[in-house]
């Protein structure tokens, strides 16, 4: 191996971050501070794609691919969730996600 | 000794990224907790790098750290009242959170210690940029456009949220 850094350590850095994200995805009572943290999981997700594309497949570039599409979702989510929170808001003048329940029965 | 240097590296946007993720996850104050989040981009970037992904790592920096990070600062200031201080509060549900994010990260590298990664034991392209055009434009040409029209009716749909056309069509 080329770098003497093998697989598990990338796994275990993104298993971290992705951990960190969940944390803050369940805790968090600003909606906008949730939206962060699924950022933080998705950037923890691409760690592990190019991770791997460059131990398993180092020629084939398809994990590094998938990063691309991820990240490009990533964008379109987070301005589509935006705005969906800037909706919200202007009708209720709150971005608490405990107040968001009047969808219920 | 590239060994050394790359392990010294990795072990810095290590610490880095999972310090600034706290951070982001932590701090009370909203807007604070968005500008770490562009520092654990950044260090997810080098990450990138480490991993001769050197386009993803641009495209990290320039869609994370900077479109991302300041469309997410243009909501915040959009829809939060006059004081900042206390603007990210913590439900009660980070007592259940805890044990259950403990839990996944154990189970996880329980699995990481346990597996035989099987590398490939070839070296990487010292061209990693260009390779991946004839990929993006040959093999995964239908994704690509898909990821383009889908790009295009999210932010028209984002748009129409936040002109809120009324139900009778008037949009003053």
């Amino acid at each position: 191996m080329a770098t003497g850094l093998n697989p598990s350590y990338f796994v275990a850095l993104s298993a971290a971050l992705f951990c960190i994200g969940l944390y803050g995805a369940i805790s968090r009572k600003n909606a906008i501070a949730v939206l962060v943290s699924i950022e933080l999981m998705l950037t923890a997700v691409n760690i592990n794609l190019v991770a791997f594309n460059k131990f398993l497949t180092p020629e084939a570039f398809i994990g590094q691919i998938f990063a691309i599409f991820v990240i490009t979702v990533a964008a379109a989510e987070v301005g589509l969730g935006l705005a969906i929170v800037i909706a919200i808001y202007r009708n209720r003048k709150s971005v608490d996600l405990d107040d968001f329940d009047w969808m219920k029965w | 000794m590239e060994n050394i240097y790359s392990y010294i590296a990795f072990v810095l946007l290590s610490g880095m990224i999972l310090g600034s993720a706290l951070l982001v996850v932590t701090l009370k104050n909203l807007v604070h907790s968005v500008l770490w989040l562009i520092v654990a981009f950044i260090g997810v970037a080098g990450i990138f790098l480490l991993l001769n992904a050197d386009f993803v790592a641009a495209v990290q920096v320039l869609v994370y750290a900077g479109a991302v990070c300041i469309m997410i600062v243009f909501g915040v200031m959009l829809v939060q009242r006059i004081d900042m201080a206390n603007s990210n509060p913590v439900n009660r549900r980070f007592k259940i959170a805890a044990p259950v994010v403990g839990g996944l990260f154990i189970v996880i590298g329980l699995l990481t210690a346990r597996a035989q990664w099987v590398a490939a034991g070839k070296e990487v392209p010292t061209q990693t940029v260009q390779n991946l055009a004839p990929i993006l434009l040959q093999d995964f040409v239908i994704p690509f456009e898909v990821a383009a029209i889908l790009l295009t009716v999210a932010l028209t749909g984002a748009l129409v949220l936040v002109k809120e056309v009324k139900s009778n069509g008037d949009r003053s």
